[in-house]
């Protein structure tokens, strides 16, 4: 599904050059579900923009889904977002005066989808996340975890190849951050590929493969047996 | 075509809607703008019309001759000699200058502007008497109080009636009293009234005390044979009053060997001098009520833009998520832009509505015209349609700036900002 060969990314800070990202080499199949681990520094942020096409590297191949993701201005960067991924944030990032339903519609919006369809495809995943009934709740009337998952349902929404999620249980406690790995244990289940940036060694626990950056390079790419978040909630 | 997208209509209206009291501000400066432009322009307008209103009732493109002393000795004769016109010279200036559309000959009892006596009952006004012909309505109209003024038949059978103006009926006649049949004596003849009549109410060339008698009347009565003392003149509307003022004046300097460069023998005043100006002073009140207008307008959407700009950055992690979502910029940009003609137009149309709402009350208070030159003050469809469009157009280019600033925000610097 991913493919990644000798990524280098550089942020310019005045006159000095900050070597962020210096050359990774991963490969993520479908239905993976990868937790990218590393201390703050470590580039793992930086990896997961240019995965999402949030930010572009300085060289190096990058092919998602057999496309190669070269030359990207905005215009084509939004579509392929679009077609390709679904976000989700540490800080949930919910438009604050649309409702869970409307957030959930946004991407179905730009994918030119009509109304009706994405007011029933909304309320599908909203049901998926279990929150049908707070449709017409605007994110403020949400608890942390209610926005996280109606993020996810928004993420899912636009069926996405890959989701890609930065901390999401970040934000969290520990209980409602199981809660939420669950349901992407769930979607993963189903067959979704999704990356998961996370400092917190439990949450990457119940990843099914753990990636280990430090100073811009993996220093550990593991498979690991699958915690169920289930055992917890 | 994107205008007829339903969702984006939805969507822009959505956003506008949720921010209700940001969308208010926004508008207020474009609603005070319009609300300043619409009154200024219908108050201008309104005065144009109250101008016009003024000058209802006087042929415009007109002009008055009449016949003074020389100033220039010539062909044996001396200055300081007193020019008299003939009746004849109406009918040779008529003929020679086809420019001309009415020409009412006048004579005056007395000299120019002269009181005369006029007795009723022991009663005595001290009034103007002309002898007229029916066409100096066409000229200078008058509105008649009671009865009616002059008419050929009075001309033809040179009968001895009159018409009088308002104040003459209030110095000979008790108030409330039937004036119209009754007999007047000027100079010792006696001549029945026909009308009354009150000069309107603004030009006035006749005077209040004033006695029209029919021309024809006038020569028997008082012996005045030929002569003519003046001749109100109404020229073609296409033609200027200036030329038509130099023919007659060389038609009668040679008539009545004046010299050709003796400016004082023949008196004249041109009409159409006192209306250009008034024209000339009302147009330049429309174009600076449209300047003023039009630049408090450019301000009041410069203002929208401004507060576009703010909301921007105050959006732009909204922004950076819909990008990170699969807004293209364009699309992006396009709601900015459409939001801002929203607004601008949406605001346009209040402030549009309340300002007329304005100037109907003015209307009713002071549209009359009666007091002072104002007379339904309204802004014109094209002067509305030519600032809509104007205003419109300059929030497209408005929008555009804050549009650009949105897009030129990377969504992951819009999202990384807490």
């Amino acid at each position: 599904m991913i493919e990644i060969k000798e990524l280098h990314k550089s942020y310019k800070m005045g006159s000095n050059s900050l070597h962020v990202l210096k050359g990774i080499n991963i490969s993520i199949a479908e239905g993976e579900l990868v937790a990218i681990m590393g201390s703050s520094g470590s580039g793992k942020s930086t990896l997961l923009n240019i995965l999402g096409m949030l930010d572009v590297a300085d060289t190096g191949d990058y092919t998602l889904d057999n496309v190669p993701i070269k030359d990207l201005n905005e215009t084509k960067a939004a579509k392929y977002r679009n077609k390709f991924l679904g976000f989700v944030f540490q800080s949930f990032n919910l438009i604050n005066y649309k409702s869970a339903m409307e957030n959930v519609a946004l991407p179905l919006y730009y994918q030119k989808v009509n109304r009706k369809e994405r007011q029933k495809k909304a309320l599908k995943y909203l049901e998926q996340v279990g929150l049908k009934e707070w449709a017409s709740h605007l994110p403020s009337e949400l608890s942390g975890g209610q926005k996280q998952r109606v993020a996810i349902a928004r993420a899912m929404a636009a069926e996405p190849k890959v989701l890609l999620a930065d901390e999401p249980t970040g934000a969290l406690d520990s209980t409602t951050s199981y809660e939420v790995m669950d349901l992407i244990q769930k979607i993963n289940d189903d067959g979704n590929t999704i990356l998961i940036v996370t400092h917190e060694p439990d949450i990457a626990d119940m990843c099914k493969r753990i990636v280990h950056l430090k100073d811009g390079v993996i220093v550990e790419d593991k498979k690991i047996e699958q915690v169920r978040a289930s055992a917890y909630v | 075509m994107w205008l007829f997208d339903k969702d984006l209509w939805i969507e822009i209206f959505h956003t506008l809607g949720k921010n209700m009291f940001r969308t208010f501000l926004t508008m207020l400066g474009v609603i005070f703008a319009m609300i300043i432009l619409v009154l200024l322009l219908g108050s201008a307008n309104g005065m144009s019309n109250g101008f016009d209103k003024v000058f209802a009732g006087t042929a415009s493109n007109s002009l008055f001759v009449w016949g003074q002393r020389t100033s220039e000795p010539y062909k044996g004769f001396e200055r300081g000699r007193r020019i008299r016109y003939k009746i004849e010279d109406a009918e040779i200036i008529k003929k020679q200058i086809p420019e001309i559309e009415v020409l009412a000959p006048r004579i005056e009892l007395g000299n120019h502007r002269g009181i005369v006596s006029v007795y009723r009952n022991g009663r005595t006004s001290g009034s103007a008497v002309y002898g007229d012909f029916p066409e100096i309505d066409n000229i200078t109209k008058k509105k008649l109080v009671a009865g009616r003024f002059l008419n050929n038949t009075d001309i033809d059978n040179s009968k001895k009636v009159c018409v009088i103006g308002e104040e003459t009926y209030k110095l000979l006649f008790d108030k409330g009293e039937t004036a119209v049949g009754k007999d007047i004596r000027i100079n010792g003849i006696f001549f029945t009234v026909v009308g009354i009549f009150k000069p309107n109410n603004n030009i006035n060339i006749d005077g209040e005390n004033a006695v029209f008698i029919p021309f024809t009347t006038f020569q028997k009565a008082f012996n005045s044979g030929d002569r003519m003392g003046w001749m109100a003149i109404a020229v073609e509307p296409t033609t200027e009053v200036k030329t038509v003022e130099k023919k007659i004046k060389d038609i009668l300097k040679n008539k009545y060997d004046i010299h050709p460069d003796d400016e004082r023998a023949i008196g004249s005043f041109d009409m159409s001098e006192i209306f250009n100006g008034i024209t000339a002073f009302t147009n330049v009140l429309k174009g600076f009520s449209f300047f003023v207008g039009i630049f408090t307008l450019l301000a009041g959407v410069i203002a929208i833009s401004n507060i576009l700009l703010i909301t921007v950055k105050e959006r732009t992690k909204e922004i950076g998520i819909r990008r990170a979502l699969g807004a293209t910029p364009k699309v992006v940009k396009r709601q900015i832009v459409v939001e801002a003609i929203v607004l601008t137009a949406f605001a346009g149309l209040i402030g549009f509505s309340i300002s007329v709402g304005i100037l109907a009350v003015l209307n009713s208070l002071w549209g009359s015209g009666d007091d002072f030159p104002f007379v339904n003050p309204m802004v014109s469809i094209p002067q509305f349609t030519i600032s809509f469009l104007l205003m419109v157009t300059l929030s497209v280019l408005i929008g555009l700036l804050p549009a650009n600033r949105a897009i030129k925000v990377k969504p992951i610097e819009a999202l990384r900002e807490e």
